[in-house]
């Protein structure tokens, strides 16, 4: 399986390559959809200028990237290109040997259920076969390779690419099972962008599930090790907040890298839902609903980690969906990282209601955001409704094709524990209605 | 979510859809062609109304009185053009700094691509002479353009000399708040860009011009003036600009308003307003008239020197005398008192015309469809190809396996990537082809065939056009094997799909191109099969072409401009479009070339490799 991969890393990083060489390297990075002023490579030059002059990088109101980042890009910044595209072929290799890995759980979960007799008899579709998981691996690394979202992000040479590769690497080591690894990943993930704190929930769920310690609030086993994940968490949190601190020697960032992602202070448009709800608001109520705006991101966690508590790596595609559909800057790259994930749950294919709908909308929002951009900005015949209403329907579309994924999860599991065919009370067959 | 999560409520919506198919999609086609029609029936439409506060309630007195001198000087300047054999920059200078205005020169050179047959040109070169009037009540960061052609022959001269005249006249004027910028422009639109692009500092189509030595604040609003006779019946306002776009309604209302009140004749698209909209003839006066501005703004060309302006989010149109043989003539004071007024309105703006309509029709110059009263028109068109996706999707089984309970699902055989994705790419390389060879190939076409460049361009591009028929036999080759039952309907949904995302796309930047696309795109999207009868559909597929599409409208479009053509000087017509259109793109960046031969051409061939699937 090493020889596709590498074939798969090989087209893609000639792809951005030649893409780099063109003449849409010019273009690409000035697309709001793709860059956010919290991404943007040309705010990073900026801050780097700064640094270079002895000024804060934060002085200008410009720059909202972590101090880390920044002392990275320091050293880096020439080989630019090369670091994203690493960037990617991480991302792309970490996934591919996370889902890999947890593919061969799930397939000897399986194996015991089937050993147990615990499926229906009638359930014998439903089960896996080694057949078609072989070949998911890979696919979920091209589906991220190949997505152009994620290579106009790349190309566009949005810091979102690396953020992507974080998060691959935290789900990589809570796959493993390395919790300290993945304490430290997901505190540099929550470290560039806060909303991955919301995974904090999956990873401690899978690392228990791992170790077979019951979640049970009774059990020290399980106090002792939420407190030692927790702990290992926040103390990688800190050193790195520490080391900015010592790096720039002020808390400068704190309120220019949060602040700016907690308060949306720059309404400039994108594909998310804040920028239109915030300039048309009255000042007086923004506190309240950048509240409930901020809150919405963070509050499906908890539903979701008791539903799907069983679940930890599903929880985890959920979660990113959400980040990336509410958080206050969006751009195309965090989608691609969620929908890397979709050939992982190829076994609900039949159990999905609406992807044909949802992936045309999402096809013809992508064209159409261009088109009315233009309309807007450059023929300046039509205006931001237009624009507004296309980021409205992507979103819908997303959050349609994440529920039905949802959906399709729970109805799979349903039927594995009360059988394919279900029959009414009084023998005829039943369907399942979501209401 | 009942709708969407309720498998039986569904199932009953999609047999209800797909049983009634046919039905359905017949009606939608009508009622969408009637709802076009019935734009233009007076009750249907708006009356215009001004809506910029600043250009409405401001009293302004238009006192204008030097409309002899004007035609005296333009005589001079006809003079002076025929001695010098072209633009008479010095005289142009000269006369402009005893006016009191700063004047500055722009020289270009344009090499076309290949000559331009229709207005005889090849190697462009030529002088813009332009002088600014300083705002004497406001910082200079605004302005305003009003400019006039200096056009080959006897043409326009009378405009200058207005130019000229209202020039003098507005430097004695204490009132402005914004720079005047009197431009004469040589070549026309060749001129016309080279300046834009000298005044905004871009370079979008690599022409050669010198900069800009002198410069007046943002431009807010221009005119372009087209007047060649001493006295005038009427005044045309043209409004479509390049890609279809047109200037703020404002304008317009603005220009009707001064028509009134000064009591001169105008008109659109050089047709008259009628009063009588309740009868027959009055009603196809008024569709005449908005399918003459359908057609035009289809065309995606600039209709006048005004149409490069809305590129750069100026409002821009153009006026023209018209000198027919009706009794009521209008003197040239009395047009100067009427651009007078207009440029006292326009210095009144605080900001950018943005109050009114960007998307309208006009059945006439006192009405209007705005966009959401005629995109149903489409929408109804569109919904069409939906419905036959929904078709398509209950065949291909995509729909089956989320309807029903898992008992009777069965996994959609696909029919492989590779046998969608060749005709998909063949078809696309064909329209690369169309939009690439053409121009390329001239010098190789003129070496060996006894044609002109010109021809040459036109001839190769119906030759690669017309060649693209005979792919679907090639692409089966390639495809090793027998083209499944599944493998077409795939391939129509795809093209169906993009179809629709295609001309979506298109109305919403041109709506008269999406249109008329859409118009014969529809029919021949819906009901292709490979199972219907080959000759007749193929027939009907090539009638319904783009190409055929655009012969048709060169033979509307003349009719309804009262001058009918023989079909042999239609077909000729034909060719100088073509050749314009390609003209067009390489010179000011028009999209409609490139929109047919990239995408809609590659879309129709889909649909045609359909018809010939085995």
């Amino acid at each position: 399986m090493a020889a596709p991969l590498t074939l798969l890393l090989i087209v893609a990083v000639t792809i951005r390559a030649v893409l780099f060489r063109s003449s849409l390297a010019e273009l690409i990075p000035e697309r709001v959809e793709v860059v956010s002023p919290l991404n943007a490579w040309k705010r990073v030059v900026e801050g780097l200028a700064l640094l270079d002059l002895g000024v804060s990088p934060y002085a200008g109101d410009v720059f909202h990237e972590t101090p880390l980042i920044i002392y990275f890009f320091h050293f880096v910044s020439d080989y630019a290109e090369i670091v994203f595209m690493m960037a990617d072929a991480l991302t792309a290799v970490a996934l591919y040997l996370a889902v890999k890995d947890y593919n061969k759980t799930v397939f000897r979960k399986q194996k015991y259920a089937l050993e147990a007799e615990r499926y229906p008899l009638d359930c014998l579709e439903l089960i896996r076969t080694p057949k078609e998981m072989y070949y998911i691996p890979l696919k979920v690394a091209m589906f991220y390779l190949l997505n152009p979202f994620t290579i106009l992000s790349c190309v566009a040479k949005s810091t979102c690419g690396l953020n992507n590769a974080v998060i691959a690497l935290f789900i990589l080591c809570t796959v493993k099972g390395s919790s300290l690894m993945s304490a430290i990943f997901l505190a540099l993930a929550t470290y560039q962008s806060i909303y991955p704190l919301t995974l904090f929930a999956p990873a401690l769920l899978y690392l228990l599930q791992r170790l077979y310690i019951p979640v049970n609030w009774q059990r020290s086993s399980f106090w002792l090790f939420t407190t030692q994940y927790t702990f290992m968490y926040l103390g990688s949190l800190c050193v790195m907040v520490c080391l900015s601190f010592f790096l720039l020697s002020s808390w400068d960032f704190l309120s220019s890298v949060y602040g700016f992602i907690l308060s949306v202070p720059d309404l400039t448009p994108n594909i998310g839902l804040f920028w239109y709800f915030f300039a048309e608001m009255f000042e007086h109520f923004r506190l309240f609903f950048i509240c409930v705006f901020q809150i919405n991101v963070f509050f499906y966690t908890i539903p979701l980690s008791i539903k799907l508590k069983e679940h930890p790596i599903f929880l985890i595609f959920m979660q990113i969906a959400i980040i990336s559909i509410f958080k206050s800057y969006p751009t195309v790259g965090d989608i691609a990282l969620y929908m890397a994930f979709l050939p992982a749950w190829n076994h609900l294919y039949r159990f999905l209601r609406n992807i044909f709908l949802v992936s045309v909308v999402l096809l013809a929002c992508s064209t159409l955001f261009p088109v009315l951009w233009h309309l807007w900005i450059y023929a300046g015949s039509a205006n931001s409704n237009f624009y507004y209403a296309i980021t409205l329907l992507f979103n819908v579309a997303q959050i349609l094709l994440v529920s039905d994924y949802f959906y399709a999860y729970l109805r799979r599991e349903h039927h594995l524990t009360h059988g394919l065919y279900l029959k009414r009370k009084d023998g005829s067959e039943a369907t399942l209605v979501l209401k | 979510m009942g709708l969407l999560s309720d498998p039986n409520r569904r199932r009953a919506l999609t047999k209800l859809l797909t049983r009634l198919n046919a039905p359905i999609c017949v009606m939608c086609y009508l009622a969408g062609v009637a709802w076009f029609m019935g734009l233009a029936f007076e009750p249907f439409t708006l009356r215009t109304y001004m809506s910029e506060n600043a250009m409405g309630s401001t009293m302004v007195e238009e006192r204008f009185p030097a409309g002899e001198r004007a035609l005296a000087t333009g005589r001079e300047f006809a003079a002076h053009k025929k001695k010098v054999g072209g633009m008479p920059v010095d005289w142009l200078v000269k006369t402009m700094q005893s006016r009191g205005l700063e004047v500055f020169t722009q020289s270009f050179t344009r090499k076309l691509p290949f000559p331009d047959e229709n207005k005889e040109r090849y190697m462009v070169r030529g002088t813009n002479v332009y002088g600014i009037l300083r705002a004497p009540r406001a910082p200079r960061t605004e302005a305003l353009v009003l400019s006039a052609p200096c056009s080959e022959g006897n043409n326009n001269n009378q405009a200058v000399g207005l130019l000229l005249g209202l020039a003098q006249y507005f430097r004695s004027q204490i009132h402005w708040a914004k720079d005047i910028i009197f431009l004469v422009n040589e070549h026309d639109l060749i001129g016309m860009q080279a300046w834009l692009e000298g005044y905004h500092h871009t370079n979008t189509t690599g022409g050669d011009w010198s900069p800009l030595q002198g410069r007046g604040g943002s431009i807010q609003a221009a005119l372009s003036l087209e007047l060649s006779s001493d006295v005038i019946t009427s005044l045309d306002l043209v409004l479509e600009g390049l890609n279809g776009q047109l200037p703020n309604l404002d304008l317009a209302n603005l220009f009707y308003a001064f028509c009134q009140k000064i009591g001169v004749l105008c008109t659109i698209q050089g047709k008259l307003q009628r009063n009588d909209w309740d009868t027959t003839s009055g009603y196809s006066h008024a569709a005449q008239t908005m399918m003459l501005m359908v057609l035009k703004q289809a065309s995606g060309r600039p209709w006048g020197d005004h149409g490069l302006f809305l590129r750069y989010h100026i409002e821009a149109a153009s006026i023209r005398g018209i000198n027919s043989f009706r009794q009521y003539k209008t003197d040239t004071t009395t047009i100067g008192r009427l651009l007078e007024g207009m440029y006292r309105k326009l210095n009144n703006l605080l900001e950018r015309l943005h109050q009114s309509y960007f998307f309208y029709l006009m059945p006439s110059l006192s009405r209007f469809v705005s966009i959401g009263y005629y995109m149903p028109a489409f929408g109804l068109l569109a919904v069409i190809l939906l419905l036959q996706v929904l078709n398509l999707l209950v065949y291909v089984g995509i729909i089956d396996s989320f309807l029903l309970s898992p008992s009777v699902l069965h996994q959609p055989s696909s029919p492989g990537v590779l046998s969608i994705l060749t005709p998909v790419v063949i078809s696309h390389m064909t329209g690369v082809a169309l939009y690439t060879l053409p121009i390329l190939s001239q010098e190789m076409a003129v070496q060996h065939f006894p044609v002109s460049e010109t021809e040459a361009v036109v001839l190769t591009a119906i030759a690669i056009y017309t060649a693209g028929l005979a792919l679907p036999h090639n692409t089966h080759r390639l495809l090793q094997g027998e083209g499944t039952e599944e493998g077409w309907r795939v391939l129509k949904l795809v093209a169906l799909l993009y179809l629709a995302v295609l001309l979506g796309c298109t109305a919403l930047i041109n709506f008269s191109l999406g249109f008329i696309l859409a118009l014969s795109l529809v029919p021949i999207a819906a009901f292709i099969t490979p199972h219907t009868p080959k000759a007749l559909s193929a027939a009907i597929m090539v009638l319904l072409s783009p190409g055929c599409t655009l012969l048709y409208c060169v033979f509307v479009f003349q009719e309804l401009q009262e001058t009918p053509v023989s079909l042999q000087d239609g077909w000729m017509l034909f060719l100088s479009v073509i050749s314009q259109g390609i003209l067009d793109h390489a010179l000011y960046g028009s999209l409609v070339y490139p929109l047919l031969a990239l995408l809609i051409y590659p879309c129709w061939l889909l649909l045609w490799n359909i018809l010939f699937w085995k």
